[in-house]
């Protein structure tokens, strides 16, 4: 359900770029280590967008998923369930690659023809 | 009308975070130290608040209530004689799920901070949104207990990932329950290993004393780090 507030930070983040133009797509990475669904986290940014420069814009979601890294041998992998034990030496002392992401990448604005283009 | 492509590389919560930022600077400089309360609804925060907060050794404690609605838990804790306020989140579809930095930042004018050592926020029950959001805290608590079953860590990781410290409550019941308690503990190493735990019952009084001292020594670890 805090995906209400998290659509209502990503079309406040959206709409900081957007200069007051119109936004046509915002682009997301998320992590798989972020509690976040992509179903509600869709629909409340549709209901969050209305009115706004960001009206009727696509949410573009890049899904990434987690790597971690044994700080002690070396080891690299992509968990498949919530262990943040190395696999292969057991050590705690591990850390996050990818995984953590809830970043608004880029957005689309639609410009007039011949509109300065000083603000790009 | 043609389209451009706006660079933006922006965690979407930094507005949140930036606003807990001055939440903190505000805390520190009144020298409070906070500690963010979370678990599921029912799990037992506020009795394990009531356990220990009239008698933390001399550091003066305040609790900040968060809650969808009602004053019931705040109700309990203002019986021990201690600043209680209470912070309301039901507005909008049903009411928040979780505090946010913006809520509680609303709530400092109504805190005596300057009369606090420590402040205790006790964060709407629930395992997914809380974590998700920063407050101002210095270090986060969290209370599972063994009726909420033994794979709990593997369900909402992000939550007992992001915790210094887990109390596992209502451990009076564990011979009534099917709860494997070393399972659940082998979760909890897997999903944060290493992190502190303790064993209490906020029912009988089992390791709540140890749950006291670890929670009146926050201030003066919170000092030693400043």
């Amino acid at each position: 359900m805090h995906e209400l507030s998290i659509a209502s930070a990503i079309v406040d983040t959206a709409r900081r770029h957007a200069g007051g133009r119109p936004v046509s797509v915002v682009s997301v990475r998320l992590g798989g280590l972020r509690q976040v669904v992509p179903e509600p986290l869709r629909f409340y940014f549709d209901v969050v967008a209305r009115d706004t420069e960001c009206d009727a814009a696509r949410l573009r979601l890049t899904e990434i998923a987690a790597r971690l890294r044994c700080e002690g041998c070396g080891e690299e992998w992509e968990p498949s369930w919530p262990s943040f034990r190395c696999p292969s030496c057991a050590s705690a002392d591990v850390r996050v690659l990818a995984g953590e992401e809830l970043e608004v990448e880029y957005i689309e604005v639609r410009e007039e023809e011949g509109a300065c283009i000083a603000s790009r | 009308m043609h389209r451009i492509k706006v660079r933006v590389v922006e965690e979407a919560l930094d507005a949140n975070n930036t606003i807990a930022r001055a939440n903190r600077d505000d805390f520190d400089r009144q020298d409070v130290a906070v500690v963010n309360l979370m678990s599921a609804p029912g799990a037992g925060k506020t009795t394990l608040l009531e356990r220990v907060l009239a008698e933390l050794d001399g550091v003066r404690a305040g609790v900040l209530e968060g809650d969808v609605q009602g004053s019931f838990d705040a109700d309990r804790l203002a019986a021990l004689h201690i600043p209680v306020v209470q912070l309301n989140t039901g507005h909008g579809f049903g009411g928040e799920c979780h505090l946010d930095a913006n809520m509680v930042r609303s709530a400092l004018p109504s805190l005596p901070l300057a009369d606090l050592d420590l402040l205790v926020i006790e964060n709407v029950g629930n395992l997914v949104c809380p974590a998700e959001f920063a407050v101002g805290e210095d270090v986060r608590v969290m209370v599972c207990s063994v009726t909420e079953g033994e794979d709990k860590p593997l369900k909402y990781p992000l939550m007992f990932r992001r915790c210094e410290l887990v109390l596992v409550n209502k451990i009076d019941l564990l011979p009534h329950l099917d709860f494997d308690l070393d399972r659940f503990l082998y979760f909890l190493d897997q999903v944060h290993p290493g992190v502190e735990r303790m064993l209490v019952s906020a029912r009988t009084g089992e390791g709540v004393a140890a749950w006291r001292d670890w929670l009146a020594s926050v201030p003066g670890r919170e000092r030693a780090v400043a």
